[in-house]
């Protein structure tokens, strides 16, 4: 894997591209919030408070398609061997960490708002959340556990695997366990949801979504930054010490 | 390798595991008095000293959990340390052989282990004991998950620098739902009126399909665990 050969950058990393799905992320992130303000009515019953709706919902999908697309490029990488599918699952799973926890606060804030506390144990989808959301914590103190380069990429995609198969399991026990159904937007989609609210979802929805496919990019781009440096170094015949900053273990695009 | 052959090596793997236990007694003493004294903190933790409905299940299905984390966290000990891992890769066996042999001894210890503190908990906080029967069916589906599941776990955390961490860290937040359905089936069991059947092939189903689920991804993912 390891050439000191120019590089071709890879389609997923490229610096143009990035730049068309970071314009395009601010376009509908500001669009969708413009119609989130000026444009979706009032919620009947919770008033103001149900707009972080359009924050929650987005990024908890967006969060859970990312550990399934993680546990997705973990089969890919145990089956061909190919270290970037490997990264692809490392950076998905880190940027949908991050959006998790964006998801808890703003579900607890959400909470606070309309029944008055911070957490709400009757509420399912939030629970399985945060039991989803500590499983893949795990994932960083497991992978930098193994010293080995290639186990320490085998091993996180067998993680990725096994963990991306929880996530549906998981809704399904703790949706069992509450015999308590709380309101919920969605219930009503087909019927209910006013098709101006329903339009400014989805433009939030692809809003937040484009948010995460570029910090992917930004992420992924870091990271052949970085594996290009140490590469430039060693052709220079230093010692590949890594550079001050680098992480000591994480994975690094070296093809 | 013929079925017969991959059954034979299986046999002598489970074999040699059992005997070693028998003779060593590295980990059910430890699950087993653990247990025991896990009950004797809850007795004092929740301050009663009779226990029913979901208080029974929750004590008894928290202390069999972190039992089994102490068998779950010394499986791959032998393999690793004496050298198990590289005997095995030297035979033919496929690697799933590996993985039946060590889901079936941990289900073994955890049978065990259940056969010592489950009737010590039915005398310490069970008015009755008619919930003991039916719940055998829940222990049997929540062993084969704790064993599928640890053993997987194991055998990712054996290699790592910090075993005894990885494992509950691992095994804690993956076994919750099978948690929800074996405290959610033994429950009503342990009800004060006798034991009740509410939801109980609901739960059992949940737990029947975890195990499978876990059955599969376990068949399909522990090869790659024993690449070297």
């Amino acid at each position: 894997m390891k050439t000191d050969a120019p590089q071709t950058p890879s389609k997923s990393g490229r610096p143009s591209s990035l730049r068309v799905v970071s314009v395009l992320t601010v376009l509908f992130l500001v669009v969708g919030f413009g119609l989130v303000f000026f444009w979706t009515p009032m919620d009947a019953d919770q008033g103001f408070k149900q707009k972080i709706f359009y924050l929650h919902v987005p990024l908890a999908i967006v969060a859970l398609a990312g550990f399934i697309a993680a546990g997705v490029e973990g089969y890919r990488h145990i089956r061909t061997g190919d270290a970037r599918h490997d990264l692809n699952s490392y950076v998905f799973i880190h940027i949908s960490v991050v959006f998790g926890v964006a998801v808890l606060v703003t579900g607890a804030i959400w909470a606070q708002a309309s029944w008055g506390k911070w957490w709400v144990w009757e509420e399912p989808t939030l629970v399985s959340f945060l039991i989803v959301f500590l499983l893949y914590c795990t994932y960083y103190p497991f992978r930098y556990a193994i010293e080995d380069r290639d186990r320490q990429a085998r091993y996180a995609s067998v993680f990725a695997i096994t963990a991306g198969v929880f996530v549906p399991l998981n809704f399904i026990a703790v949706r069992m366990a509450e015999s308590v159904i709380h309101p919920r937007v969605f219930a009503t989609a087909e019927g209910g949801l006013p098709p101006s609210m329903m339009w400014t979802f989805l433009v939030c929805f692809a809003g937040i979504a484009l948010l995460w496919v570029t910090l992917v990019k930004l992420e992924l781009v870091g990271k052949r930054v970085n594996g290009q440096m140490s590469r430039l170094r060693r052709s220079l015949g230093e010692e590949s010490a890594p550079a001050p900053g680098t992480r000591r273990v994480s994975p690094q695009a070296e093809v | 390798m013929s079925a017969g052959q991959a059954f034979d090596a299986w046999r002598a793997l489970v074999g040699r595991d059992l005997l070693t236990e028998a003779r060593t007694m590295r980990s059910l003493p430890a699950m087993v008095l653990f247990a025991v004294t896990t009950f004797v903190i809850f007795r004092y933790g929740l301050d009663r000293t009779q226990l029913s409905g979901s208080l029974a299940g929750g004590v008894l299905w928290t202390t069999l959990l972190f039992a089994a984390v102490l068998g779950i966290n010394r499986l791959f000990v032998s393999e690793r340390e004496e050298g198990g891992f590289d005997a095995f890769r030297l035979t033919p066996a496929p690697a799933n052989v590996l993985l039946a042999a060590k889901v079936t001894s941990l289900f073994v210890y955890l049978v065990v282990l259940e056969l010592i503190v489950v009737p010590i908990f039915a005398l310490f906080f069970l008015p009755e004991f008619s919930s003991l029967l039916p719940l055998v069916a829940v222990l049997l589906l929540a062993n084969l998950g704790f064993s599928l599941l640890g053993t997987v776990v194991s055998s990712m955390a054996v290699n790592s620098t910090a075993r005894d961490l990885i494992v509950p860290l691992l095994l804690l937040p993956l076994v919750v739902p099978l948690m929800i359905a074996v405290t959610g089936a033994s429950a009503p069991l342990f009800g004060p009126e006798g034991p009740g059947y509410e939801r109980f092939g609901e739960w059992l189903m949940v737990a029947a399909l975890y195990d499978g689920v876990f059955l599969l991804v376990g068949y399909a993912v522990f090869e790659f665990l024993l690449e070297d």
